[in-house]
């Protein structure tokens, strides 16, 4: 167990720039997502830090010890791929002990340690199947086992559940998550699902084109996103350009009440977020009270418990709103409605 | 599924009567002691011959070196071309399938202007694992590629290194075991090609297989057809032996789902 640091670690491909002097640190034992759209380099972070590629500047360290320039078998660390990476000529149990195998571990203790981890993962009695024998849930809690089966210093996991459905990626997840507990292994979890990041991680690194945009814990990701991207990016909300007024973002024709416009001078082009569960609908009686705001009813998507509803304001923008199911049923798509939400609600972050 | 028409097993019958038949009347005609006489006489005197068994050992020892060295040497060679210059695979194909445009004459003219090295090479049959090397080489290339695209090659290496094996180790305990199925093709492939070369070992003078069954063929043609016959079946029980080793393997290498 370690603290991980990558510092100013820069790549390039033919003249891209994949990485751009990027910074993160992590504490011992900590499980941190790389959170990202597609393309945006969580892998090749995750393939720097392994020493599966040499970063073209900065340094990654270990425990304080600089391992640039180790190569990827003499960094003690755990690797789980995307794709399916079991040795299809080895059982499971050979597999986790491959490990141990080729460091020389005693046979017995190989075993044993093998055993041990499949128990784990709850395997214990597949140990003798052979890959191709496992579905790709039980495959990937193999390659779990195999990876900590060094007794890695750091644990990597490469989009670990992409491949699975849905039903098994939420169970191994919460699998993943107490097997890291448990083992107390730093680990770096690489992922573009937002809500796997959100559910599993200590902290929550969003990256885009190359750089880090926040790190911090999922609850404040999702309650004070640092911009634009992070918000979008995080949960469904609705991003509405505008101009600051007292206390209120003109959006348009409309002004939309905002406690935090004040922390900005007033006339400065800002974004407002606005989340779904913040808004809430009344029936239109013909007075509109000063922080409301008449909305059209659109689609609407039945989530069972919740139901999201999709709004669209005077100028044509949209907002969401989830209501509990049985009170979204009184407002029929094509009505017109009153939006309302608390002044706290919104953020508002300027536009750059 | 549709039963076959009346066409149908008249083509067969032609089929097998054109594959069969020359086999049967080789057989026939090994057996034949001339006057009507049948029996067993050539397959006697055959056996007989000082160096058919010298020969054969020549030829299947010639065989597994080729065999040998192409596992030593190609593997290894493709793995790191798979795995760190994919840019130079065209130039491996081009080389693969060299040894088909250039005539094996041309070859040989080549080989011992070229090769004039110490006499315990040259002076061996064992010289002829160089030539035959490249003979086979298209064929290995072909059976060892198809079997190293159906692994996911970069994923397995890259796990083995994280996990702390080094690129001996994971060549010889996983790379080499999940490409089975396609050494066993390349071998049988190999076999074949090696046990019936003529040309090399006859313009240098080695007393291989091959050329023994071209001796025999010009002055006892009786035997020439026992050994067919013979030769035939050492093929088939061969080929047997490989498909079946094969296949208990592919049931473990069928790869994951
Ligand atoms: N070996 C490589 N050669 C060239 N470009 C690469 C290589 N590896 C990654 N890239 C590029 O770097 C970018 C980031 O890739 P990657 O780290 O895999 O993204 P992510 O894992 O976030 O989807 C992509 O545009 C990809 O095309
Ligand atoms: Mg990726």
């Amino acid at each position: 167990m370690a603290t991980v640091e990558a510092a100013g670690v820069s790549k390039s491909y033919n003249g891209r720039t994949v990485l751009a002097k990027l910074d993160l640190a992590m504490t011992d034992g900590e499980l941190i997502c790389l959170l990202g759209p597609s393309g945006c380099g969580k892998t090749t972070l995750l393939r720097i830090i392994a020493g599966f590629v040499t970063p073209d500047a900065g340094r990654v360290l270990v425990a304080g010890t600089d391992v640039t320039a180790l190569p990827a078998s003499a960094r003690r660390m755990g690797m789980v791929f995307q794709s399916y990476s079991l040795f299809p000529n080895m059982t499971a149990r050979d597999n986790v002990r491959f490990g141990p195998r080729v460091g020389k571990v005693p046979l017995a203790e190989q075993h044993k340690r093998a055993d041990r981890l499949l128990e784990m993962v709850g395997l214990a009695s597949h140990a003798g199947k052979y890959p191709h024998q496992l579905s790709g849930g039980q495959q990937q809690r193999v390659a779990l086992a195999r990876a900590l089966a060094v007794q890695p210093q750091v644990l990597l996991l490469d989009e670990p559940l992409s491949a699975l459905d849905a039903k098994v990626r939420a169970q191994l997840r919460d699998e993943i998550r107490r097997i890291q507990r448990e083992t107390g292994v730093t680990t770096v979890l690489v992922t573009h699902d937002q809500e796997e990041a959100l559910s599993i991680s200590d902290r929550v690194a969003v990256m885009n084109e190359g750089r880090l945009l926040q790190v911090a814990t999922p609850s404040q990701i999702y309650r004070e996103p640092a911009d634009g991207f992070v918000a979008r990016f995080i949960g469904a909300a609705a991003v509405l350009p505008g101009v600051t007024e007292d206390g209120k973002v003109r959006v348009g024709q409309i002004v939309l009440h905002a406690e935090a416009a004040r922390q900005h001078a007033a006339g400065k082009q800002v974004d407002l977020f606005l989340r779904p569960e913040h808004v809430r609908l009344e029936q239109l009686n013909g007075h509109m009270p000063p922080d409301g705001v008449a909305a059209d009813v659109g689609d609407t998507t039945f989530f069972g418990s919740l139901t999201r509803m999709r709004l669209t304001l005077a100028d044509g923008q949209i907002i969401w709103a989830d209501l509990p199911s049985e009170q979204a049923e009184q407002f029929k798509p094509g009505s017109r409605v009153l939006a309302r939400w608390d002044a706290e609600s919104p953020r508002v972050i300027p536009r750059g | 599924m549709k039963r076959l028409g009346v066409g149908g097993w008249i083509i067969l019958a032609l089929a097998a009567v054109y594959f069969i038949g020359p086999l049967v009347l080789t057989v026939i005609f090994s057996l034949w002691e001339g006057r009507g006489h049948y029996g067993i006489s050539a397959y006697v005197t055959l056996l007989q011959r000082p160096n058919i068994v010298r020969s054969l050992v020549v030829s299947v020892e010639l065989a597994l070196a080729t065999c040998a060295a192409l596992v030593v040497l190609l593997v290894p060679a493709m793995v790191f071309m798979n795995l760190y210059a994919p840019r130079l695979r065209p130039l491996f194909e081009f080389i693969a399938a060299l040894p088909f445009v250039v005539p094996a004459i041309a070859l040989v003219a080549g080989l011992s202007a070229l090769f004039s090295g110490p006499e315990w090479l040259i002076g061996t049959p064992f010289y002829l694992v160089i030539p035959y090397f490249f003979l086979a080489l298209p064929y290995a290339y072909r059976a060892i590629d198809v079997g190293i695209r159906a692994i996911d090659l970069t994923t397995l290496t890259e796990a083995g290194q994280s996990l702390g094996a080094d690129m001996g180790q994971i060549i010889r305990l996983i790379v080499l075991p999940n490409l089975r199925t396609a050494l066993v093709g390349s071998t049988l492939l190999t076999l074949a090609v090696v046990m019936g070369e003529f040309t090399f070992a006859n313009v240098l003078l080695f007393h291989t297989f091959a050329v023994l069954i071209n001796e025999v063929g010009q002055n006892a043609p009786t035997e020439a057809a026992a050994l067919s016959t013979l030769s035939f079946l050492i093929t088939w029980l061969a080929m047997a032996g490989v498909l079946l080793a094969g296949r208990r393997g592919g049931v473990q290498l069928s790869g994951a789902r």
